[in-house]
């Protein structure tokens, strides 16, 4: 699997699109495997605020549960009714369709690129 | 860690890894759903070559068995099996296993891998005084299971034995995909099926002849992770989890395992014949929504918030589409059709205690 190389990278193994001051944030297709087929996700509402390394959802495999962690100080503008329909999609377009929320940030902290997390997940 | 004899095949399918008792085994190919859907509805074929084969022969082996076990050995007709357990002098569990009768004074025990040498060191002790041999055979064996609606006619495409004629439980030498196999009409994942014990050397092809003859009709390779939520919904136990030292038969709701005939003398009878109420015991429960209880979280009295026992098992069934959970419970007012508190990492969700199994077959 190739992490795209216009994302920014967590080692909680999440990505961010970053377009102004929004981001869009997804678990990788790294930790999506390592999950399994995702059963269940669990979302922050729209307008909650979320906490730099604060728990703000979770995805639960068959057989495991993930935790999702803000990787930003924010308010959740938009979230991916998609997603809580098909949690499928997280396995099948962890990029892509398999996005999760949209966070308005204050300000990135130190985040890794794609060439960065390649070598974090030893990829 | 320890590979089985499969495991260049389980490389070349692509399939993730996990460390299951100190084996390094298939935890999926791809999609643990898929490989679920699949033995539910046409048939997956497993690796289970990490289990334990331990040979019982000898003019006392039945004897033996009956005085090594909770149930009854000798009774087991030949090209039979049972469901049975070993104890300690506690009546606590050392292994749930199955005796097969191959001979009247030739058995095969599976136990589980990780018990394979607490097993094997027990039986040898109780064997003394005994005219009887425990032969550890595990290493030169293979053991592949194929189970599904499918897996008798996929199987019978590469044997010369009619399947038909072997009942559930029951064992059989054959020949399989041109090696001399042990047939045994037995799983773990509450569907029909076999496991096709082979040798080593032999492994590879019966494997790979499984895979091609099933491949029309969807069987496909299964991994540990669908293993374990085909057994949940089927209400088996599992070792570890369900079952260890610290618990008996009794509180594992395995009553009628444990024969307690008159002169029937075995390891554990003592404990096991003076429990009148278990400490606790293992109940089946289903939930709301999807947010699945998993092993260790607590379940807490609806009324007082008490905590009043443990998940061993939990997963959002595949088959079902609702949160199936197995758990030792202490208070003994609670019974099936009660609504009991979960605590779902923080979160307070209630559980209905239900009748084992959560899935059964329809035919």
């Amino acid at each position: 699997m190739s992490n795209p190389t216009d994302l920014h990278y967590t080692k909680e193994h999440e990505w961010l699109k970053v377009e102004g001051d929004v981001a869009t944030i997804g678990i990788t297709a790294y930790a999506a495997e390592k999950l399994g087929d995702v059963v269940f996700v669990d979302l922050p509402k729209v307008g909650a605020k979320t906490t730099y390394m604060k728990i703000c959802g979770e995805i639960e495999s068959t057989k495991s549960v993930g935790e999702l962690y803000s990787p930003v100080d924010g308010e959740v503008v938009e979230v991916n009714g998609d997603v809580t329909n098909a949690p499928e999609l997280v396995n099948q377009d962890a990029f892509g369709a398999g996005w999760l929320i949209k966070v308005r940030f204050e300000a990135l902290p130190e985040l890794m690129t794609a060439a960065e997390y390649d070598a974090f997940t030893g990829e | 860690m320890a590979k089985t004899v499969l495991h260049d095949e389980h490389l070349k399918l692509g399939a993730s890894f996990t460390d299951f008792g100190g084996w390094d085994m298939p935890v999926r190919y791809s999609s643990d759903l898929a490989e679920h859907h699949a033995v539910r509805n046409a048939a997956g074929v497993f690796d289970i070559s990490h289990m334990a084969e331990i040979f019982i022969s000898g003019n006392q082996a039945a004897d033996f068995l009956d005085f090594a076990l909770i149930g009854i050995a000798s009774e087991i007709g030949i090209g039979r099996a049972k469901y049975s357990m070993i104890c300690n002098h506690e009546g606590g569990i050392i292994d749930d296993l199955i005796v097969y009768r191959l001979a009247e004074d030739n058995f095969l025990i599976i136990a589980n891998a990780s018990n394979r040498q607490a097993v094997a060191t027990a039986l040898k002790a109780r064997s003394e005084g005994f005219d009887t041999k425990v032969d550890d055979q595990s290493d030169d064996w293979a053991l592949i299971a194929i189970q599904g609606p499918k897996a008798t006619g996929i199987l019978q495409k590469l044997t010369d034995a009619n399947l038909a004629e072997l009942k559930y439980y029951s064992i059989a030498e054959a020949t399989v995909a041109d090696a001399s196999a042990y047939l045994c009409r037995t799983g773990y994942t509450g569907e029909d099926g076999f496991e096709v014990l082979v040798s080593a050397e032999q492994a590879t092809k019966v494997w790979n002849d499984i895979l091609s003859a099933g491949a029309d009709d969807g069987l496909i390779a299964a991994g540990l992770a669908c293993r374990d939520t085909l057994r949940l919904e089927a209400g088996m136990p599992l070792y570890g989890h369900e079952l260890d030292e610290q618990h008996t038969p009794i509180d594992a709701g395995m009553a009628k395992v444990v024969r307690l005939d008159e002169g029937h003398n075995f390891v554990g009878r003592e404990a096991l014949e003076k429990i009148t109420e278990p400490r606790e015991r293992l109940i089946a429960l289903v939930g709301v929504g999807k947010r699945a209880a998993r092993a260790d979280y607590e379940l807490k009295h609806p009324a007082t918030g008490e905590t009043i026992g443990v998940v061993t098992s939990g997963a959002l069934s595949p088959t079902l589409g609702y949160p199936v959970a197995m758990a030792y419970i202490r208070d003994g007012n609670f019974g099936v059709g009660d609504t009991i508190s979960l605590d779902v990492r923080g979160n307070l969700e209630p559980y209905k205690i239900v009748k084992l199994p959560f899935y059964k077959r329809e035919h």
